[in-house]
């Protein structure tokens, strides 16, 4: 069937890059003009859609599916992430799309956003989905967990073929138990790692206060055995292989399980059927998604870019990033993207950073961060609002100790936005 | 239970009982922020802090001197309803008495007379205080600037559906300046009733609000040892994280 609107949406694409504008504006124009344009393209692909979707990780994570797809021979359709999820697949599509409105691919990868998840699977049901943790996470978007839980729910309702969960988020585990149609597989994290994991649900059990029994779990598909320095162990089909890792903190890892456990699903389930010897290969190879954690060089030094937007993720940074020998530099901001709420810094325990000490607080919340270490006795060096200033002062007081700088989403932005103008700045993965 | 006693540096002039109430489910937003404020500033007045807790089925400790309660998810506040009401009698028995009580968002709306959920069925409460909350679709999101005669200006963030609507026998906290606060109607926040302090501010409350903190700990002293005298709290953090806060937009 020819349409009109492909060669047109082209046209509207070329014509924005262009003058240099947004990818935004070509979607726009092909979801006016046809508006069963997105659903009937993705409809057409032999292995149908995947999507990716919870609180933390979903970008790394679908780039990490992508990958190890790749790895076997797959040709992937990918969404970059955008304002507008559906406007944004669509403006993707016109790009990739011949003039006859055919994709070339084998399967597409979405990162979903739970805020546009039930629209969309409502229109494109998944075939896939991978479905990796509810967290208390802008809450004043979603008003409550219990909500953002409910729309992953909604997503595994409308997967046709197999759905994946992480087995130690009793919110997504649970999601299995309301499921008829699809396959449910699970990827895992080995005992002896639940507790680097510690659930929101327990985020306050008082020492001494009895540990919730593990209950009965589900056999997962994956599981993740062991993370060391640069290397980690996952178990599949009764075997625990050792890879090494270029991703760092143990929950990018826990998504490499999250990941491997999918691309398993959809190779086994089609024409190729998994290499494991390419996949694990892949898997080493992958890095972290840009802006989501990465490591830059400054005066020849490492400058680490933690991202933090959530007690978890704060919380499992502090862990995977010991402090010793480093200069710390936190750097809070409430703008929308980061969320306007700052109560989730009081779920963090900063006890791990009183013995080196914070080098400099900055960002619109800086004196709230400042006001939340003085409560755990965590000294500090510097205060600063204003960003530019607060990071120039850390590199120069810093001179001569690696760094490593925790920061939310707009903060990290304005830094490496500062750092490309004050050094030369090398990205390193 | 858990006591959690942290011995004071020099010689303590005495030991107040903090008990976090239902701290499993009743956590949410930052609301653990409180007990570490209690905790730290009676050691900055000299006290040595002990910190329980009291989740569903727990025996009730003896000699509490201040009480803390906090926001939780629905399903949480189904979790403990029934518990809350065998302790119901106990609780309203404590403060009629006088004992400082700090209740934000899920047990201030358990600690009134019932809650109303939009669905349908009530939830009762325990009857503390003379206050109703209806829940509705509409959720109150954003920071919140209240101003009390009591507190001066308060400072926090509101996230809650549910509408609270106060009866004769409580005070307002204060009048909102920016934000909601208990409904989307009479421009109220919080209610006091005696020795107690309710409100739908998190972020945390007691951090950004120490006048608040300071009027619990003032109160549970003076209720035990009969007077207060205050030690050194450092609050330039408090203070300039108070100017900064109340410029941010809702
Ligand atoms: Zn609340």
């Amino acid at each position: 069937m020819f349409s009109l609107s492909v060669p047109l949406g082209k046209f509207v694409r070329r014509v924005s890059r262009l003058r240099g504008g947004g990818s935004a504006l070509p979607g726009l124009v092909v979801e006016k003009i046809d508006p069963g344009f997105m659903q009937r393209t993705l409809s057409t692909l032999p292995h149908g859609v995947a999507v990716v979707s919870g609180t933390n990780g979903k970008t790394t994570t679908t780039k990490m599916v992508v990958e190890l797809l790749e790895s076997q021979g797959l040709k992937v359709f990918t969404n970059r992430t955008g304002s507008n999820f559906t406007r944004g697949v669509a403006a993707a599509l016109i790009g990739d799309v011949d003039w006859r409105g055919r994709l070339e691919a084998d399967i597409a990868v979405l990162e979903l956003d739970e805020a546009h998840a039930v629209h969309f699977v409502n229109r494109v049901p998944p075939r896939y989905s991978l479905l990796l943790n509810v967290l208390r996470d802008q809450l004043d978007r979603f008003g409550e967990i219990d909500k953002t839980a409910q729309l992953l729910q909604h997503i595994a309702s409308k997967t046709t073929g197999t759905v994946v969960l992480n087995r130690e988020d009793p919110r997504v585990a649970r999601i299995a138990g309301t499921l008829q149609g699809p396959e449910v597989l699970y990827f895992g994290l080995d005992d002896s790692l639940l507790g680097t994991f510690p659930s929101d649900d327990e985020l306050r059990a008082g020492p001494g206060s009895p540990v919730p029994a593990v209950p009965q779990r589900p056999q997962a598909d994956v599981v993740l055995r062991r993370v060391g320095a640069d290397d980690a162990d996952f178990e599949y089909d009764g075997v625990t292989v050792t890879t090494g890792m270029k991703l760092r903190g143990v929950y990018n890892i826990f998504n490499a399980a999250a990941a491997l456990a999918l691309a398993r699903s959809i190779c086994g389930s089609g024409a190729a059927t998994a290499d494991h010897g390419t996949l694990l290969k892949a898997l080493s190879e992958v890095a972290p998604a840009f802006g989501r954690g990465e490591s830059l060089t400054v005066d020849g030094l490492p400058l680490d870019l933690v991202l933090v937007k959530n007690p978890s993720g704060f919380r499992l940074g502090l862990k995977s990033f010991p402090s010793g020998g480093y200069a710390t530099m936190i750097a809070i901001n409430d703008n929308y993207a980061d969320g306007r709420d700052m109560s989730w810094l009081w779920d963090v325990d900063f006890d791990s950073l009183r013995a080196d000490g914070v080098d400099q607080v900055s960002g619109s919340r800086a004196y709230d961060m400042a006001l939340r270490l003085q409560y755990d006795e965590v000294q500090i060096g510097a205060v600063d609002t204003d960003i530019p200033a607060a990071l120039a002062d850390f590199i120069r007081k810093g001179k001569g100790k690696p760094k490593r700088v925790f920061c939310t989403y707009t903060a990290m932005l304005a830094i490496r936005r500062e750092l490309s103008k004050i050094t030369t700045v090398e990205v390193v993965s | 239970m858990t006591p959690e006693s942290t011995a004071g540096t020099t010689a303590s002039k005495g030991t107040i009982r903090v008990l976090q109430l239902y701290p499993r489910e009743m956590n949410i937003y930052g609301d653990w922020g409180n007990a570490l404020v209690l905790q730290q500033r009676l050691k900055w007045h000299g006290y040595t802090p002990e910190l329980l807790e009291y989740n569903v089925g727990d025996e009730f400790p003896e000699g509490v001197d201040i009480i803390l309660g906090g926001g939780g998810q629905d399903s949480g506040q189904l979790v403990i309803q029934d518990d809350l009401q065998s302790r119901s009698s106990l609780l309203k028995g404590m403060a009629e008495e006088g004992t400082p009580m700090l209740l934000i968002c899920g047990l201030y709306q358990l600690f009134g007379r019932f809650f109303k959920t939009r669905s349908g069925p009530v939830i009762p409460g325990i009857g503390v205080l003379d206050v109703e909350t209806h829940g509705t679709d509409e959720r109150l999101i954003g920071n919140v600037k209240v101003t009390t005669a009591e507190f001066g200006e308060v400072l926090g963030y509101e996230n809650h559906s549910g509408q609270t609507t106060l009866g004769p026998g409580v005070e307002p906290l204060g009048t909102v300046a920016k934000g909601t606060g208990n409904n989307s109607s009479d421009g109220q926040e919080g209610a006091r009733y005696r020795n107690i302090v309710a409100s739908y501010l998190h972020g945390s409350l007691l951090p950004k609000n120490p006048a608040i903190a300071d009027f619990l700990i003032r109160t549970a002293v003076e209720r035990k040892y009969g007077t207060f005298t205050p030690g050194e709290a450092d609050d330039r953090f408090a203070v300039l994280a108070r100017e900064h806060a109340a410029r941010r937009p809702r």
